[in-house]
């Protein structure tokens, strides 16, 4: 791919972001191209060096917050007629309960995500409040002097104290993949303005 | 190396790399190379940052019938190298500790 082809490729894949933020992005990674060039690389190598438009654009995408990329997407790009503000107005019935479904899908993710972070530690709590559980029984019967079924409590309460340990790195590392979902989710969310607005 | 020890250190070192000449994009990336690695993309948000932040300026300048973006460090910018050094007086400290606490497991 030779500068001309990258720059517009760039150009076409970032068209729903401001045209400011488009002038400067293309100015920016014309000159890293330039510069390499003059170094004596020559042009295909030069753009090789910079990174596919994918792996830009990803990191771009990344870097923007979601409302201003709701902004400029969503935005009108003239003002509204007064027969498209009425129409607005009268649809508020039909439109308002979508918001209200979109929104209460959004939240729903939320406790969804909580809730199993949340249902995995009450299992491990509960793990180690047999661990204890276990080994009070386990004094009781010694003190009673039923030593058999002492031993039986002790090594059950031993098995379940591994299990819970166990248990512990599983729950950590669950946790921390579950809290890095909404991250992913709004990469993935993110991407499909961008896409729409090139697809028109 | 952790991306956030990472994100932490980059914006300094390229206040580092304009503080004593001014710089420009590409040159920053080779400067940096031997020390840390650098996209394009990554850079570019950094000066942005470093920009709304007024640790730095930029100015176009014409080179070779082209225009090239120089950017220049601000008093906020050296500010922001002896904060750092300050900084990472702490995390010497913190990893004198590790280290003991190491040796005699």
């Amino acid at each position: 791919m030779n500068k001309q082809e990258f720059l517009s490729a760039l150009r076409n894949t970032l068209s729903a972001l401001p045209q400011k933020d488009i002038e400067e992005r293309i100015t920016f990674y014309g000159e890293m191209i330039d510069d390499r060039m003059e170094e004596g690389i020559n042009e295909e190598d030069a753009v090789a060096e910079i990174g596919t438009v994918d792996e830009i654009k990803t990191q771009i995408v990344a870097d923007i917050p979601l409302e201003k990329l709701l902004k400029e997407t969503v935005k009108p790009k003239r003002a509204l007629r007064a027969w498209e503000i009425v129409l607005i107005a009268l649809g508020f019935p039909v439109w308002f309960p979508f918001l209200i479904a979109a929104g209460a899908i959004i939240l729903s993710l939320y406790i969804v995500v909580w809730a199993l972070i949340l249902s995995l530690w009450a299992i491990e709590v509960a793990l180690w409040i047999s661990v204890i559980g276990g080994i009070a029984v386990t004094i009781v019967f010694f003190v009673h002097g039923n030593y058999i079924p002492a031993l039986m409590m002790l090594g059950t309460a031993f098995l379940l104290a591994g299990l819970s340990i166990f248990m512990f790195f599983g729950c950590v590392g669950a946790s921390k993949g579950i809290l890095k979902l909404p991250k992913k989710a709004s990469i993935a969310v993110k991407s499909m303005f961008v896409r729409k607005e090139i697809a028109k | 190396m952790d991306a956030q020890l990472k994100r932490g250190l980059l914006d300094v070192c390229v206040l580092a790399a304009i503080k004593n000449n001014d710089s420009y994009g590409y040159k920053i990336i080779k400067d940096l190379k031997p020390y840390i690695e650098l996209s394009e993309s990554t850079l570019y948000t950094i000066l942005k940052r470093l920009e709304g932040a007024k640790m730095l300026t930029v100015r176009s300048t014409e080179h070779d019938g082209r225009l090239r973006k120089y950017y220049h460090i601000t008093q906020y910018g050296i500010k922001r190298i002896e904060e750092f050094k300050d900084e990472w007086k702490e995390v010497i400290s913190i990893y004198q500790f590790v280290i003991k606490e190491d040796q005699y497991e």
